[in-house]
């Protein structure tokens, strides 16, 4: 009992992750239909930034230092996404595939970028003391740093649904989803919320890096990009384009994974979601909550 | 005529090179038929064969597949893995690992190509990435893991065997790379080829005149799969060994780079870039550390001694302002 709730815990945390990383690309491909394959390399960037805050800033106390380096690991993430759709995504709109090759160019190349600064080797992340205790549950002690990265990826799930709900940008980016064309034939600019996605893609990317750097003791280059393809099949099984769907299969996606490693066999856990996805595209190939796939 | 002169001249040239005994400064250290830089050609030969396969589904076909690397991988661990433990002679073993890698695509491309566009793109990718996934964990303690199978060399024939015949493993590269190409061409010249480019250009259009675009799809996905997987044969024996990088979904963008970066819709386009990504990814790094990238500050000579750093920015910069890869500067000038 005490280690299915280890594992349960275990499993939360890493969904949180899936969560900070695939509901950026969702949101990106349901608005824009671009495909994001450099989205892992924000998620690294941000591991980097919330690493170099954690080693350079001694003078403050590593609780509250964290949470400057979660808050530079947005903003880094924020500034990757505006970049990267201002300056590369924005001249080939319409070319779906190109943009999808400009992704793939550019996703290796910031790895590659990423290694020969700062060597391929994972840096070690001084993590707060209260991160490595333990906290005693239904008899399981369960590590304090899977909660807390499950406990922000609720937080950005509840706060990114607040703002489609409630606010305009939202609206519009909803509306987006549902129908471009319809959108701008309204008189909005729709571009406008290519940026935005972008940003807050980079953004929940980004706090994911922070985060991960915690789950997996470390940032190296592959950080992102070694997760991505979870992230591309919470994307699917979700349904593109669906946050809230995004978030049961993230759930879904790493609780199977974290079940079928410790009480099948080792290492079967991540072919068992890929079992998983082809299961999901037969039965319902929109997946969870999405809309139709073109 | 002009294409077969052409083709005839650059497959001559490429089948004496071993018998040349120039160097190309900065590009290679050696002369050209020391086994080394035989070594690096062949392996280039066989990746620009894999980008013309590829060619045939992404290209002419129009299918944005992400998981290519797989039916190569097949080719390459099949083919070690019925030398190692079914005792099979290399030939027997690259050809049933053949069929085993058309029966995978039959079941994979049959449940695949229920999508299309990016999901299939991301349903490609989930099915290579649970092989690499296999490979990598080795669940059976068969397939080597992250170190890799080396080759069986008992079981390949004397001629391919040892640092003194990759001439011979060469040659064997540059048959694959004809072979494939003059397949390729014969498919894409055929009625069904026309199809397959009527279906990346309209697919509604092909349904709306009476043609079923799947079992097209599917034979575009199959002849493929089945170039790739032989492909993979090939290259077991030039990198004596099966690695699990030739898995990897990584390797899978590697090829799509080639076929991009040389011209995708274009056989020879992909040949070309297949060709030079091969040859840049294993002699980059080398150029990279001359002096005269040396000298520069360590902020910009280290990222510029990175293979995957050059290519990738290559890349980018491509897909901006040279849309048709390598092949559209060669047909742009000659329209200016």
């Amino acid at each position: 009992m005490s280690s299915f709730v280890l594992y349960t815990a275990t499993g939360l945390g890493l969904a949180g992750l899936y969560f900070l990383l695939a509901s950026g690309l969702s949101l990106i491909f349901g608005l824009m239909n671009v495909l994001n394959l450099a989205h892992g390399a924000f998620f690294a960037v941000g591991g980097y930034a919330a690493w170099w805050v954690m080693d350079s800033i001694d003078a403050v106390p590593s609780g509250p230092r964290f949470l400057i380096a979660v808050v530079a690991a947005a903003a880094v993430g924020i500034v990757s996404g505006v970049l990267v759709e201002r300056g590369l995504i924005r001249r080939l709109y319409g070319h779906h595939v190109d943009q999808i090759l400009l992704t793939i160019g550019l996703g290796i190349a910031a790895v590659a970028l990423m290694g020969a600064w700062f060597s391929y080797d994972p840096r070690l992340l001084t993590q707060p003391d209260w991160f490595i205790r333990t906290t005693n549950i239904a008899g399981a002690n369960v590590p304090n740093s899977r909660l807390l990265i499950f406990g922000v990826a609720v937080l950005f799930l509840v706060g990114l649904l607040l703002f489609l709900a409630r606010t305009r940008h939202g609206l519009i980016i909803r509306a987006g989803v549902e129908n471009p064309s319809m959108v701008r034939a309204l008189g909005i600019d729709v571009s406008r919320s290519f940026t935005l996605v972008f940003a807050v893609g980079g953004m929940l990317a980004g706090v994911g890096g922070a985060l991960g750097a915690v789950y997996f003791n470390g940032v190296s280059p592959s950080l992102g990009t070694s997760q991505l393809i979870f992230a591309f099949i919470v994307v699917v099984i979700g349904g593109l384009g669906s946050v809230t769907g995004t978030a049961v299969a993230a759930v879904l996606v790493s609780l199977t994974q974290i079940y079928v490693n410790n009480y099948l066999a080792t290492g079967m856990g991540s072919v068992s979601v890929v079992v998983l996805l082809a299961l999901v595209l037969l039965v319902r190939p929109q997946g969870l909550m999405g809309k139709a796939l073109a | 005529m002009k294409r077969l002169v052409i083709f005839l001249v650059v497959a001559g040239l490429l089948a004496v090179t071993p018998f040349v005994p120039l160097g190309i400064p900065v590009l290679f250290t050696n002369a050209v038929n020391s086994p080394g830089t035989l070594q690096v050609l062949a392996s280039a030969l066989v990746l620009a064969a894999l980008a013309v396969s590829y060619d045939i589904i992404f290209g002419i076909t129009g299918l944005l597949s992400f998981g290519h690397a797989l039916p190569f991988a097949l080719g390459v661990y099949g083919t070690n893995l019925l030398m190692i433990h079914a005792g099979l002679t290399y030939p027997v073993a690259a050809v049933v690992s053949l069929l085993a890698g058309l029966a995978v695509a039959v079941v994979l491309g049959s449940v695949a190509l229920r999508t299309s566009g990016v999901a299939f793109a991301m349903v490609t990718l989930a099915f290579a990435e649970a092989f690499s996934l296999l490979v990598l964990t080795d669940p059976i303690r068969k397939l080597g893991g992250e170190e890799g199978l080396p080759v069986a060399s008992e079981q390949v024939p004397d001629l391919f065997r040892g640092v003194v015949n990759t001439r011979n493993i060469y040659w064997l590269a540059l048959a694959l790379a004809v072979f494939t190409y003059l397949v390729a061409r014969r498919v894409v010249t055929s009625r069904a080829g026309r199809v397959f480019e009527a279906i990346r250009e309209n697919e509604p259009r092909v349904e709306m005149m009476g043609l079923r675009p799947f079992p097209f799809k599917l034979a575009s996905y199959l002849i493929a799969s089945g170039l790739a997987a032989l492909c993979g044969s090939v290259y077991l024996l030039v990198v004596r060994g099966a690695n699990v990088g030739t898995t990897t979904p990584d390797f899978t963008l590697a090829i799509l780079v080639m076929v991009v970066l040389g011209g995708a819709g274009k056989l020879w386009g992909a040949a070309i870039g297949g060709f030079v990504y091969g040859i840049l990814t294993l002699r980059l790094s080398a150029v990279a550390t001359s002096d005269a990238i040396d000298s520069l500050p360590n902020w910009l000579s280290g990222p510029l001694s990175e293979p995957l750093f050059v290519l990738g920015t290559l890349f980018v910069v491509l897909v901006l302002y040279v849309p048709g890869g390598l092949s559209a500067i060669g047909s742009g000038l000659r329209r200016t």
